[in-house]
C-alpha cells in the first residue's frame, strides 16, 4: 500500500509562506512526478511528505492514518537524495543494508535482502567497494537499492538525475521507471526537467510558487494545459505565446502555439525572415521572426533547405491554436 | 533538517555544554566579584569585613598596576607583531619549492609543541644566561661584553621567547592558506603584467587576511595570559619591569595571600579581555562569516 | 606555478629556508644534545660542547632525584581524559548547532568562545579556594575537570567546523532509513567526521599537555603533570644544564613525536577549519 493524501497543508519559513494551503492526493502504485522551476516548492513538499520538515498546518495521511507528527522513520516510506546520500565511510553492502540494520533485522535477512536488490541493480560486483569508487550512475544505483530493501510504502526521489551526465541520465530514467514497473510501488518525483515528468510519470503535478497549477497526466497537461504556466512549461521546445492584434483575432488575450504544431505553408498567414536554423537530422529548429506576430520557434520534421535571412511562410496546423484570457486561463 | 523532533533533540544536546560552560563562567566569576569588595586576607582567617571598593582603589593605584598594564599590552603587541610579520615571511618562502620541504617544516612546527616552563627554562639559561649562554659565548668571541637579557631587557626577553613559541602557528596557518591560492589567479595576474609586489599586494595579502585576523584571535587569547615562561624566568622582575596582569594577580593573591586585592586585580583582567574580546568578535565576526 | 625556476634561486631558497628552520629548531637540538653531556662539558663554549664526550648520566640523576614516569603519566591522564571528556560533551553539542541551526547558533558559538576570553586569573582565587575546601588540591580528577572546560569551547568550535563540511542530506538519510539520534551520531556522523574528530583530539592534547596555568597553580606532587616538574627546575637546578636539558627533553619527547607524526591533521585542525 502506499496511498499519500495531503489535506490544506501549508508551510511557512518564519514570515515566508512558501506553500500556501494544498490539497494533493497520490494513489497507491501511481508514479507521480512534482515539477516545476526551481524554488517552486516541489523539494520543499517532498519533505515535508517525507517529514524532514514539519508542516505549519493542515494534514498528511499515509495509507489512511494520520502522519503528520510522526517521525521520518516512522512514515514506512524511502528517499533518494540529489547527492545520493550515501554513507561515504561504509561499503555498498553496509550502505543498502543500514535500514535493515536500524529494523535490526537478522544478519542472514540483511544478507539475503541485500543480494536480492543487489541483483535487481546489478551492483552484485561492486558490494564490497566504497561509495567513492563508484561512478555516478552507479551512486545512484546504490541510492535506490538502499530505499528498495525497505519495501517502503512509497518511494521519494529528489531530483535524482541531476547530477549525471546527459546520456547517463537517459538511461537512469528508464531504469527507474522499470524498476517502478516491476515493484509497482507508489513513487514521488520531483524534478525540474519537464522531459523527466512527460517520460516517466503516471500523474504529473506542476507547481509555482508553491501552488499547484496543474494534475494530470502527461498527454493531459500537454494537450489540454489549464493556463499559461502550464503551457508554457510543458513542452520543449517552449510553446510560442503570440499577443496584439494578431492574439485579438483569434477572440483571446494570447495565443499559444506549440513549435511542432506550426508548418510551412504557402498560403499560411505568417510571413516572416529565418534568423536561426537549427539542422539536426531529424529536426529542423527555425526561429523566424514574424513582423507584427514576433519571433516563432517552429519545428519542422527531417530536414529542411533553410537558412538565415531566407523568407518563409507559415501557419498552424488545424485545431492546434491554444487560447488563453488575460488573467491566463485557458479558453 | 528543522522539525520540532529534531529541533527539541538539539536544544538537549546542546545544553550540557551550555549549562557546564555557564557553570565554568558564573560561579568563580560571581565568587571573585564577591571578594573583591571584601577585606579578606588568607593569613587572617575569620577576619573577612566588607571593603567597598577599596581593594579596587588599591590594586589600581599601587605603581606596579599601571606597569603590569603596559606590559600585558606590550607583551600581545610585540608576539603579534613578530608572529605575524614572521609568519608571513616564513610561509612565504616554505612555500617555494626546494629540496627537504617536509624536513624544514617539521622543525619549524616543533617550538609549538615546547610546553611554556621548558621554553622559558631553555631560553633563561641556556642561552640568554650572561656567564654560560649561547648568546653569551657568541659575544665574548666577538670581543663583546655579554648582554645580561633578563636584567636588562626583561620583558623584550619574554617576548621573543613567547615569540619563539607562536611563530610556527602562525607561519602554518598562513603556509596552508598560502596554499590554497589559486594558481590560475597568480598566472592571470602574471599575464596581466603584474610584478611580484603588485601579486603580493593586491592578490597574495587580501588571500591570507582571513587567516591573519585567526591568527591574531587565537593568538590573543592566549597572549593575555602569559604567566609560566614570566614565573620561570624573571618571577616578574626585576621590580615589576616584567609583571603583567595575570601575574600581578598571581603575586598579590597566592604570594600575598591578599584575596580581596587579588580578586579586584582579576576582575579588572576580565574587564581589560572583554575590551580586547569585543574589538576581535567584530573583527573575527566579519572576516569569519564570509 | 608558472615560476621560473632557475636553479640559482633554487639554491638560494633552498638555502634561506634550511637556514631559518635550523635557527627555530636550534634551541630543541641543543637542549637534546646537553642532555647527554656531563654538567662540566654542557658550560662550556658551542664548540667545546660539540667536542665533548656523550653519556646518559644526566638521564640517570633525573630519574633518581624525581619521579619522572609518574608525572608522565600525570601529563598523559590529564591530557587525554580531559580531550575525551571535552569530546563527549562537545559531539552533540557540535552536532546540534551544525546541523539544527537557530536564529542564536551563531551567537551560541561566540559566547562559547568568548568564555575562552575570559583570564584565567579572574577566577584563580576561587577556583584555588573552592579546590581547597573540596580537597582537590594536587588530584588528578579535579584538573582533568579544569582544563576540559577550558579546552570545551575551542573542542566545540572545531567540531562544529568539521561537521559543517558534512552534507545535511546524508543524516537525512539515515533518519529516513530508521536511525534514531543515537544511531545517526554514532553510526553516521562519527564515523563520517574521524578525521576532523582525530585532528581535534590532536590539538587539544597537545594544548592540555602543555597547560601552564592551572597545573602550576593547582598542583604541588602528586598530580602533578610535566609542567610542574619542569617548573622545579628553575632555580638554582636550572644551573645544572645537562640535567636541566634531560629533564626538558624528556617533558617535550612525546608530545614532540606526537606532533610530528600527526602533522597534517594538526594543520587543519590548528587554523579551527578557518582556512581550507
Amino acid at each position: 500500500m502506499g496511498q499519500i493524501s495531503l489535506s490544506a497543508v501549508t508551510k511557512s519559513f518564519g514570515d515566508v509562506n512558501v506553500i500556501p494551503p494544498l490539497d494533493l492526493q497520490i494513489n497507491d502504485g501511481e508514479f507521480v512526478v512534482f515539477v516545476g522551476p526551481s524554488g517552486c516548492g516541489k523539494s520543499t513538499l517532498l519533505r515535508l511528505i517525507a517529514g524532514l520538515e514539519d508542516i505549519s498546518s493542515g494534514k498528511i495521511l499515509i495509507d489512511g492514518k494520520d502522519a503528520t507528527d510522526a517521525a521520518p522513520a516512522e512514515r514506512g516510506l524511502a528517499m533518494v537524495f540529489q547527492s545520493y546520500a550515501l554513507y561515504p565511510h561504509m561499503s555498498v553492502r553496509k550502505n543498502i543494508a543500514f535500514p535493515l540494520k536500524m529494523a535490526k533485522l537478522s544478519q542472514a535477512e540483511q544478507d539475503r535482502k541485500v543480494e536480492n536488490a543487489a541483483r535487481i541493480l546489478n551492483l552484485s560486483n561492486y558490494l564490497d567497494r566504497r561509495p567513492g569508487q563508484l561512478s555516478g550512475g552507479q551512486r545512484q544505483r546504490v541510492a535506490i537499492g538502499r530505499a528498495i530493501v525497505r519495501e517502503p510504502a512509497a518511494f521519494l526521489f529528489d531530483e535524482p538525475l541531476s547530477n549525471l551526465d546527459a546520456a547517463l541520465r537517459v538511461t537512469m530514467r528508464q531504469e527507474i521507471s522499470e524498476l517502478h514497473q516491476t515493484l509497482k510501488t507508489t513513487m514521488v518525483y520531483v524534478t525540474h526537467d519537464q522531459v523527466e515528468a512527460m517520460t516517466m510519470a503516471d500523474k504529473i503535478v506542476v507547481l509555482n510558487a508553491g501552488r499547484i497549477e496543474q494534475v494530470g497526466s502527461p498527454l493531459e497537461l500537454y494537450r489540454s494545459p489549464r493556463n499559461l504556466f502550464v503551457a508554457g512549461f510543458i513542452g520543449s521546445p517552449k510553446m510560442n505565446f503570440i499577443t496584439g492584434a494578431e492574439a485579438k483575432k483569434h477572440n483571446c488575450d494570447t495565443l499559444g502555439v506549440r513549435p511542432e504544431h506550426v508548418e510551412v505553408q504557402a498560403d499560411g498567414p505568417w510571413t516572416g525572415v529565418v534568423g536561426l536554423a537549427e539542422h539536426l537530422g531529424s529536426d529542423t529548429f527555425l526561429k523566424v521572426n514574424v513582423p507584427g506576430v514576433g519571433d516563432l520557434t517552429v519545428r519542422v520534421s527531417g530536414e529542411m533547405n533553410l537558412h538565415h535571412g531566407d523568407q518563409v511562410t507559415l501557419g498552424p496546423q488545424s485545431g492546434k491554436l491554444y487560447r488563453f484570457d488575460a488573467n491566463g486561463m485557458a479558453l | 533538517m528543522a522539525t520540532e523532533h529534531s529541533r527539541t533533540a538539539a536544544r538537549l544536546m546542546v545544553s550540557p555544554a551550555v549549562i557546564l560552560l555557564f557553570l565554568w563562567m558564573i560561579v568563580p566569576l560571581g565568587m571573585t566579584i564577591y571578594f573583591s569588595f571584601l577585606r579578606y586576607n588568607l593569613l587572617m582567617p575569620g577576619m573577612e569585613s566588607w571593603a567597598g571598593f577599596d581593594n579596587y582603589y588599591y590594586f589600581i593605584t599601587q605603581p606596579a598596576f599601571k606597569s603590569a598594564l603596559v606590559n600585558t599590552l606590550l607583551l600581545v603587541a610585540g608576539v603579534l607583531l613578530i608572529t605575524v610579520f614572521g609568519g608571513i615571511a616564513l610561509a612565504l618562502l616554505l612555500d617555494q619549492p626546494f629540496r627537504g620541504q617536509g624536513i624544514v617544516r617539521v622543525m619549524v612546527i616543533a617550538p609549538f609543541f615546547v610546553m611554556p616552563t621548558v621554553s622559558a627554562l631553555v631560553w633563561k639559561n641556556m642561552f640568554m644566561n650572561p656567564v654560560n649562554g649561547i648568546f653569551a659565548h657568541i659575544s665574548k668571541s666577538l670581543g663583546f661584553q655579554p648582554f645580561d637579557f633578563l636584567s636588562h631587557a626583561p620583558l623584550a626577553s619574554i617576548i621573543l621567547i613567547v615569540a619563539w613559541s607562536w611563530l610556527p602557528f602562525a607561519t602554518l596557518i598562513l603556509l596552508t592558506a598560502l596554499q590554497s591560492l589559486d594558481r590560475e589567479q597568480m598566472e592571470a595576474a602574471e599575464m596581466d603584467g603584474a610584478n611580484w609586489l603588485n601579486r603580493f599586494i593586491y592578490l597574495t595579502l587580501p588571500h591570507l587576511t582571513r587567516s591573519i585576523t585567526v591568527v591574531i584571535l587565537i593568538q590573543t587569547i592566549f597572549l593575555l595570559s602569559v604567566f609560566a615562561e614570566i614565573l620561570v624566568t624573571t618571577n616578574g622582575g626585576p621590580g615589576t619591569a616584567s609583571t603583567n596582569l595575570p601575574f600581578l594577580v598571581y603575586a598579590q593573591s597566592l604570594l600575598n595571600f591578599d584575596v580581596g586585592g587579588g580578586s579586584a586585580g582579576g576582575i579588572i583582567a576580565v574587564i581589560l579581555a572583554n575590551i580586547v574580546a569585543v574589538f576581535l568578535m567584530r573583527m573575527i565576526g566579519k572576516n569569519l562569516e564570509s | 606555478m608558472s615560476r621560473k625556476s632557475t636553479p640559482a634561486r633554487q639554491a638560494v631558497v633552498t638555502v634561506a629556508a634550511w637556514t631559518v628552520g635550523f635557527l627555530i629548531f636550534f634551541p630543541i637540538l641543543w637542549i637534546f644534545i646537553l642532555s647527554f653531556k656531563t654538567e662540566g662539558d654542557a658550560i662550556r663554549t658551542p664548540l667545546g660542547v660539540l667536542t665533548s664526550g656523550w653519556t646518559f648520566e644526566s638521564y640517570h640523576e633525573v630519574q633518581e632525584r624525581s619521579n619522572y614516569l609518574l608525572h608522565f603519566w600525570n601529563s598523559v591522564v590529564l591530557s587525554v581524559g580531559s580531550t575525551i571528556l571535552a569530546l563527549v560533551i562537545a559531539i552533540p553539542a557540535a552536532w546540534a548547532m551544525a546541523f539544527v541551526p537557530g536564529k542564536r547558533t551563531k551567537d551560541l558559538l561566540m559566547w562559547m568562545l568568548s568564555t575562552k576570553m575570559m583570564p584565567a586569573v579572574g577566577v584563580l582565587v576561587p577556583m584555588y579556594l573552592l579546590f581547597r575546601d573540596f580537597g582537590l588540591l594536587d588530584t588528578r580528577i579535579g584538573l582533568v575537570v579544569v582544563l576540559t572546560l577550558i579546552n570545551l569551547p575551542i573542542v566545540i568550535w572545531m567540531l562544529y567546523t568539521y561537521f559543517k563540511e558534512i552534507p545535511g542530506e546524508i543524516l537525512e538519510a539515515a533518519r529516513m532509513d530508521g536511525a534514531n539520534l543515537r544511531s545517526e551520531i554514532l553510526y553516521i556522523l562519527t564515523p563520517m567526521a574521524v578525521p576532523g574528530i582525530a585532528s581535534t583530539l590532536l590539538l587539544n592534547i597537545i594544548l592540555a599537555w602543555n597547560e601552564a596555568f592551572w597545573t602550576l597553580q593547582l598542583t604541588t606532587s602528586n598530580a602533578a603533570p610535566l609542567t610542574q616538574f619542569i617548573a622545579s627546575y628553575s632555580s638554582p637546578e636550572g644551573l645544572f644544564y645537562a640535567k636541566l636539558s634531560a629533564a626538558s627533553t624528556m617533558a617535550i619527547a612525546p608530545i614532540l613525536i606526537l606532533g610530528w607524526f600527526s602533522q597534517k591533521q594538526l594543520v587543519r585542525g590548528l587554523t579551527f577549519g578557518a582556512v581550507k
